[in-house]
């Protein structure tokens, strides 16, 4: 469509704006990169080589001694198992309550879901500390502290799963729904063979949101365990950091064996995970 | 054979309250009045006594309020959670958005891959992160000051200094977060549609005109969502200082949700602490009203 005599110089001015956007990408990526690969670096290096100057990107004699510190006298499997089992029982119980409750909202008409429903967005805006303390107190008189249920308690019912699973359950066909129940199906059967397959997809977006959030969460497990053979990943290697400072490579090594769960359960489910935050923001 | 319409919405509604006892029974016990028992515990002065028998705390009136409106820590607190807010906020969102323009861009080769490296951060485990970047911030040996050695500036010792702890845990928090709202700007950016781009190209718009005038309007909304959403979890920030500084030195890094969490369950003056709490969703509160309010007063 242009003038022809222009076309040689706008496809090279095309090419480097191209080429100039890559490098800027790549740049990005590094800078993004670089202290997660160090971190694995530093975990393979021999003790004291993390602290050497000038920095190293490679270790010189790859080791895992550091790994089989943590795993042996640092007992990091304990913790592992903590962090696991509060996961797993967390993600399980989020993806049954909020699939539930999401459904209702969406599909059961019902007196007052409207005003339900907005006060349940209000609250949304109230940090979840407001409410920590009193919590602590009445775990502790039900005699949670200290618990894996304890450190479970707030992650079952989420106002953010609900909405997440609403949302998806709008757009269920309501004749697909009363089709079964013209064929007899209870509320309940009408859920489980109609409903649930077709919002499959959502439930695994919401377990993955669930699993990695119980996973990486600190300040919660912080408070409602005492003692440290309870100790979820985060508290623990928050708590050696204090008395293993020096040694760079040896918490490297844990930052790892922390990280690479959840790096790995968003890399399985990462579409799933993209698009629910992806519809989450541009509906919210 | 089919039952009276009435009869079917009282079934439907009778369900819907089964499939939502659960989470409105686990979200009213341990989350709405725990929120409301907060609110009254912070007009109490329980303390370390009080855990062991209730009884002994009395109802204080405001003074807990009256007693962090007088104390230097609190307001040292609140003004470093606000520069973590004001300036991290707006720093976060602005490169989430320049990473979501450039993957945004049509030409790109591997889209998808630049896009998991960018959001890896995000599903990283804070505390750990907190703690590699440590070692990054080392005055000596850390990776920075050797890059910034290279171009003759320092070295820093990013957490050992006052002036330099507060914009070390912002950088790290942009670093660690800018990947979400990213892709939330991409989705925003999608439903922008295409003949706005290029009805304002005919018109002779060069690219920062269009930017302007067709990308920022239509991802209004978009914006209004992010800034709330990211300013809430902003105020919240607790696991960076604590892991990095322990809210040093000389107080530079203590947030007010750090400040809570020392009052609260390290000297347990949980009145003291829940006002601090109050005070921090009175403060969202305001924050989220005034960005919904700028919003709205740009749309008109």
């Amino acid at each position: 469509m242009s003038a022809r005599p222009y076309r040689g110089r706008r496809n090279t001015a095309k090419a480097t704006s191209m080429i100039l956007l890559h490098v800027v990408l790549i740049i990005g990526a590094m800078a993004t990169l670089v202290p997660l690969g160090w971190m694995v670096a530093a975990s393979f290096m021999t003790a004291g080589e993390a602290n050497s100057l000038p920095p190293r990107l490679i270790p010189s004699h790859p080791t895992w001694d550091n790994y089989v510190t943590m795993f042996t006298r640092l007992d990091l499997l304990k913790h592992f198992l903590n962090s696991a089992i509060v996961t797993v029982a967390a993600t399980l119980l989020s993806v049954l309550v909020n699939s539930l409750a999401g459904y209702a909202f969406a599909k059961l008409p019902f007196p007052g879901r409207e005003r339900i429903f907005k006060g349940m967005a209000a609250a949304l805006v109230v940090p979840a500390q407001v409410g920590m303390l009193p919590l602590f107190l009445l775990l502790r008189q039900m005699g949670l502290v200290n618990t894996y249920a304890g450190v479970i308690v707030p992650y079952m019912a989420s106002i953010f799963g609900i909405f997440m699973i609403r949302q998806y359950a709008l757009s269920i066909p309501d004749d697909l729904l009363d089709a079964a129940r013209v064929e007899g199906a209870g509320e309940w059967a009408v859920f489980r063979l109609v409903a649930l397959p077709v919002i499959k997809p959502i439930l695994v977006t919401l377990a993955a949101f669930t699993f990695l959030s119980a996973w990486n969460d600190f300040m919660w497990p912080l408070i409602i365990l005492a003692d440290s053979g309870m100790y979820t990943l985060p508290v623990a290697l928050a708590n050696l950091v204090g008395e293993h400072v020096q040694d760079t490579e040896l918490m490297m090594a844990g930052s790892v064996v922390t990280i690479l769960p959840a790096l790995g359960v968003f890399l399985v489910f990462q579409r799933a995970y993209v698009q629910g935050i992806m519809s989450g923001g541009v509906k919210g | 054979m089919t039952p009276p319409r009435g009869s079917l919405e009282r079934r439907k509604a009778r369900a819907a309250w089964w499939f939502l006892a659960p989470a409105l029974i686990l979200l009213a016990v341990f989350f709405v009045i725990p929120v409301g028992a907060g609110l009254l515990l912070s007009l109490t002065d329980f303390d370390v006594y009080a855990i062991g028998s209730p009884k002994t705390a009395r109802f204080v009136g405001l003074s807990n309020y009256a007693h962090l409106l007088q104390d230097p820590t609190f307001w040292q607190a609140a003004r470093n959670t606000m520069t973590f807010v004001i300036i991290g906020g707006p720093l976060s969102l602005s490169v989430s958005l320049a990473a979501a323009l450039l993957l945004n861009s049509k030409a790109i080769r591997l889209r998808g891959l630049f896009r998991t490296i960018y959001f890896a951060p995000v599903v990283t485990t804070l505390v750990s992160v907190a703690i590699v970047w440590r070692y990054l911030y080392h005055p000596k040996y850390g990776l920075l000051n050797y890059l910034l050695g290279l171009v003759n500036v320092g070295p820093i010792d990013w957490l050992g200094d006052p002036h330099y702890a507060m914009p070390a845990i912002i950088f790290l928090a942009v670093w660690k977060n800018f990947g979400y709202n990213m892709l939330i700007f991409v989705a925003g950016l999608q439903v922008i549609p295409q003949d706005l781009y290029e009805a304002a190209a005919l018109d002779g718009a060069g690219p920062l005109k269009r930017f302007r005038h067709v990308t920022l309007p239509g991802l209004a909304p978009t914006f209004l969502f992010v800034s709330v959403t990211t300013m809430i979890g902003f105020f919240q920030v607790f696991a960076e200082p604590y892991v990095m500084t322990q809210g040093g030195p000389l107080g530079a890094t203590r947030t007010l949700v750090l400040y809570m969490y020392e009052e609260g369950f390290r000297w347990w003056r949980m009145g003291v602490s829940s006002a601090v709490a109050v005070l921090l969703l009175m403060i969202t509160l305001v924050g989220t009203l005034l960005q919904m309010r700028a919003a709205k007063r740009s749309e008109a």
